[in-house]
């Protein structure tokens, strides 16, 4: 029924700690002890009079509370927060955790989100007292040490991206797009001009266009050409006097670098708009190519994708921008500078033309210090091998599905080799095997692997959008290759088995329809 | 090959096989151009080995003045609770701390019900009946309320107290002047909002209206107040009341929800989240019923499994940018799901009472400074306003500079005193902010009224202010 070759199947059945073939459940029958362990939250424990805090003792002269704040302004009644001892606390979100799937566990090939190590030095360094204790309004001169990081941590983003002024305020990639096309707002109207809508290309991630909205602007869509790149017919078509920007991931979402790239700058910067590039995909090209090169006026870095912030299961994260010179005087005040004998600065007032804040103090200290010891760690060298490896592991990871035969069901939506991610079409599968992507991802949960980012880019019809990262050994991507090849012959033999999956995770299919139509979003007290 | 790679000569020869390429630059050539291709390696400092980087990073650590290092007063919208381990315990387990955003929801149950369990406290504490899974930090919170009121009424004015941060005001300020409203700021009589003002400002063109409690001086302001003339002034209930408010003080302060406030948002950093130079914290953002639908950022749901087991989802991800794209409430895809985490785990470690007797705590020994610090030559309270955790003084040393040296002379004591609110309010440049914690004792205190007593002194003479 299936033309895959099982041969090589069980020829080394549990690589790297993952379950051989036959050890993978295909039905639910007899939960597991965690699926019996009904979910409980924290408010439904404990009992009244528990506590886990002790306050210190009141060491002032007792005043009249009613009289220090009148009961007009009082709460009349205590809000109603969980009543628990320490330990009950500590086993409650132990417990907690260990119905999460995590990096340090387990191969975590999600698209676009660059789920490479985290090293715990980072953690380390980032909990010392000077850097986790120090106050964000503490006087420049008591903060030397932190602003020098910072200092160095732009001039590195300054070098990676070829763009030399950076401002690391933005909290994430999506808070670095607000900015940048507030930017660009600023840019055109200091010289006098009001355009009103901004490129995206049908590829592009979901932020790109709700960023657009909330910065005041037209979202205008490009479409992609047969290769995967941006449609320059199109591009030219659209591109005014009117549009103010066009944003672009740069390789795509698509995993393909634009070979046009140069092209398009052109036809953007011809008609006085800038260029905006999404640095969501830079773990691709770091000291292989730099934004600031191919054109782009303004870029952001997700810190918590290229520079292996952790993600701590949705944030935090940090997104820095950094600009060409005609953008800089537009860049978010305070700025830091570096005095003359020197020292470090931070200045209220350091860009003239300032959009102005984004956010409250300096940004995501916490991330930068992660950050800049990663980038220490790694050198020049390091960073470059970074992307080289990616680079590789994925198309390691292609070519080792193609030799299974995977291709066939979930071809390459876009050329023949990829950047640091691919994206595969289930389209083949869904018709021939009946399972669809999701089926597929649900049953990669059961062979005890995070699935691929799925159903995006929505360009490719059941799309799944593969990042091994350079993390990754060659053995652990074999093993996802055979376990993908290993879900698809299942699914030619019986594909109930994908379409009821997952059978071993915490819980299992969830009704999400449900979810949203009676929203249940806290716990009835 | 670096100490975070694995690839062996032996691996690599055989992955260039199994692509079929002859070296790992053939990937690059054969994608990228060659006139965008960099030629040079990067110039940056060669790679160190894991001690030299951590000497490095303590060495600059070691350049800071952190809260351990000095006795601060110092406050401002960060302040400097105790963070008990538990949290450090916790948030450094990798099962919360390595994995992304729950797409997969079979395998993300703890982060779910984390949000839930997060969302459950942020309601209760609010009194307000939805709140999402958290947003960046405090001021861009404020601002996400603006977009909320915008796509909501459409109305192009909004009205902001100059209690409110400072830093909100410019990040509110930033964000309208993309989407389009304008901003008018209402004065502070007395050290809160000028109710008369404030009433006078709101019109029904006003798509909002904002304050901060305690407001940005330490004062507790008339929320319901607030709230009640807003809605009398802009003619309906379609001006959105945003308060941002600090979590702390709401153990005993009158909750939002009561107040007619419609949307509470704040800063997190109190909730169980250390300093940090300002970040990463968390923003919270509850709201009533009728702007559920307009929140930003992930919400967490409760649903059934296959098997009609209890479990929880991302939910109403119709409002999100992945599905909704340039019609969605906001941006936001990463936010703070882990200091969101550790908001949740605070809260539940200082339990029902514990915010109770952390508040009352609080309002005493903020009274205490307050009074002992008036009772000093050449300071005295800059308003008479209830106050919970902070509180604002006058110094009279002859304006901003003078309050900039007693500031330098207290730190070269060991003390830091506060926060000179010269920086922010032209008209308040010889105030100073003043904030406590749990952490800043009695004694604490005291040694702060004598080195602010002597420093002023010194500053009175060097300068020639008589008394």
């Amino acid at each position: 029924m299936t033309t895959f070759n099982d041969n090589r199947l069980h020829a080394d059945p549990g690589i790297d700690g993952h379950h051989p073939h036959h050890d993978v459940p295909i039905s639910s029958e007899g939960a597991t002890p965690m699926q019996r362990d009904r979910a409980t939250t924290i408010f439904e424990k404990g009992a009244a009079g528990r506590r886990a805090f002790v306050a210190p003792k009141l060491d002032v002269p007792e005043a009249d509370g009613g009289e220090l704040l009148p009961a007009a302004l009082r709460r009349a009644a205590p809000a109603r927060l969980p009543e628990v001892s320490e330990p009950e606390l500590v086993r409650h979100y132990v417990k907690l955790s260990r119905r999460n799937f995590d990096l340090d566990t387990g191969f975590y090939p999600l698209g676009s989100c660059t789920m490479k190590h985290n090293p715990r030095l980072h953690e380390r360094v980032a909990a010392m007292a000077g850097h986790s204790r120090l106050h964000p309004l503490q006087s420049p001169e008591r903060s030397q040490g932190a602003l020098e990081l910072m200092y160095n941590l732009e001039r590195a983003l300054g070098e990676v991206s070829g763009l030399p002024h950076v401002s690391l305020q933005p909290s994430a990639g999506s808070h670095g797009e607000l900015a940048g096309v507030l930017l660009t707002r600023a840019f055109h109207e200091d010289r006098g001009q009001t355009r009103t809508k901004v490129l995206t290309p049908d590829t592009a991630h979901g932020t790109n266009p709700a960023t657009v909205t909330m910065a005041g602007f037209e979202v205008v869509k490009v479409g992609t050409n047969p290769d995967g790149g941006v449609d320059l017919d199109d591009l030219r078509a659209k591109a005014d006097e009117d549009v103010a920007c066009l944003m672009l991931t740069n390789p795509n979402t698509l995993g393909v670098f634009d070979p046009n790239i140069t092209e398009i700058a052109k036809i953007v910067h011809d008609v006085g708009a800038t260029l905006y590039y999404d640095g969501a995909n830079l773990n691709a090209i770091m000291g292989k190519a730099r934004p600031g090169d191919m054109g782009f006026d303004i870029v952001h870095f997700n810190l918590h994708k290229s520079f292996t912030q952790p993600h701590g299961g949705g944030g935090p994260g940090s997104g820095p921008i950094a600009v060409s010179d005609r953008m800089k005087p537009y860049l978010m005040n305070p700025r830091i500078v570096r005095r003359d004998d020197g020292s470090f600065d931070l200045d209220d007032h350091g860009y003239e033309k300032s959009i102005g804040r984004l956010r409250g103090f300096q940004g995501n200290y916490g991330c930068f210090v992660r950050s800049y010891a990663y980038i220490c760690s790694l050198g020049a060298e390091g960073l470059t091998d970074a992307s080289e490896t990616a680079v590789l592991n994925a198309n390691y990871l292609l070519a080792k599905l193609r030799e299974h035969g995977v291709a066939d069901r979930l071809p390459l939506a876009f050329g023949e080799l990829c950047m640091h991610e691919f994206v595969l079409s289930g389209a083949p599968m869904k018709k021939d095997l009946g399972i669809k992507t999701l089926d597929l991802a649900k049953r990669l949960l059961d062979h005890g692997y995070h699935p691929p980012t799925v159903y995006f880019p929505l360009l490719v019809d059941e799309a799944l959008l593969v990042e091994p990262t350079e993390t990754e050994t060659r053995e652990t991507l074999d093993g996802f290759a055979e376990a993908i090849a290993k879900i698809l012959t299942e699914a030619g033999e019986d594909p109930q088995i994908a379409q009821n999956a997952p059978y071993t995770t915490p819980v299992r299919r969830l009704d999400e329809a449900a979810a949203a139509k009676k929203p249940v979003l806290r716990q009835p007290l | 090959m670096s100490q975070y790679t694995a690839v062996t000569d032996a691996d690599l020869a055989e992955m260039l096989s199994a692509i079929g390429v002859s070296s790992v630059q053939e990937l690059f050539d054969r994608q990228i151009p060659a006139d965008v291709r960099l030629s040079r390696p990067l110039d940056l400092p060669a790679g160190l080995p894991e001690q030299e980087v951590y000497a490095h990073l303590r060495e600059l650590a070691a350049n800071n003045v952190s809260a351990e290092d000095e006795i601060t007063f110092l406050g401002a919208g960060m302040y400097d609770h105790y963070v008990p381990a538990v949290i450090d315990m916790l948030l450094g387990r990798s099962e919360f701390l390595t994995p992304y955003t729950p797409y997969q929801p079979e395998v993300s149950q703890g982060n779910l019900q984390a949000m839930f369990e997060y969302q459950t406290a942020i309601s209760e504490l609010t009194g307000l009946p939805v709140s999402n899974a958290s947003v960046y930090e405090g001021p861009s919170a404020v601002a996400s309320a603006g977009y909320l009121a915008r796509l909501a009424n459409g109305k192009p004015k909004f009205v902001v107290s100059r209690g409110l941060h400072p830093h909100s005001r410019e990040t509110l300020q930033t964000y309208a002047h993309g989407f389009g409203a304008e901003i008018v700021e209402v004065p502070l009589k007395d050290g809160v909002t000028d109710p008369d003002a404030w009433a006078a400002a709101i019109d029904g063109e006003t798509g909002a209206v904002f304050f901060q409690q305690p407001n940005f001086l330490g004062a507790v302001e008339d929320a319901a107040a607030l709230a009640s003339a807003a809605k009398d002034a802009a003619g309906g209930d379609s001006v959105v009341v945003v308060g941002q408010y600090d979590p702390i003080p709401l153990g005993i302060l009158k909750p939002p929800g009561e107040c007619g406030v419609d949307v509470c948002v704040g800063e997190g950093q109190t909730l169980g989240n250390r300093l940090d130079f300002g970040g990463p914290s968390f923003g919270f953002f509850a709201a009533t019923e009728a702007y559920l639908r307009r929140m930003p950022g992930r919400i967490a749901g409760e649903t059934v499994d296959a098997d009609g087991r209890r479990g929880f989802v991302l939910t109403l991800q119709t409002r999100e940018q992945h599905i909704r794209r340039e019609k969605a409430t906001s941006n936001i895809c990463t936010a703070q799901a882990l200091n969101a985490l550790a908001g949740v785990v605070y809260l539940t470690w200082l339990g029902k009472q514990g915010l109770v007797d952390l508040g009352e705590l609080l309002l005493q020994r903020t009274h205490y400074a307050r009074e002992q610090l008036a009772g000093v030559a050449g300071v005295s309270a800059l308003h008479d306003q209830p106050v919970v955790r902070e509180f604002a003084v006058t110094l009279d040393v002859g304006g901003v500079d003078g309050v900039a040296s007693v500031i330098r002379r207290c730190q070269d004591a060991g003390v830091n005193p506060g926060y000179a609110l010269g920086r922010d309010y032209d008209e308040l440049g010889t105030g100073l902010l003043v904030a406590l914690t749990e952490q800043r004792s009695k004694a604490d205190i005291d040694q702060l009224v004598a080195v602010l007593g002597a420093a002023v002194a010194a500053e009175r003479s060097a300068a020639g202010v008589t008394a």
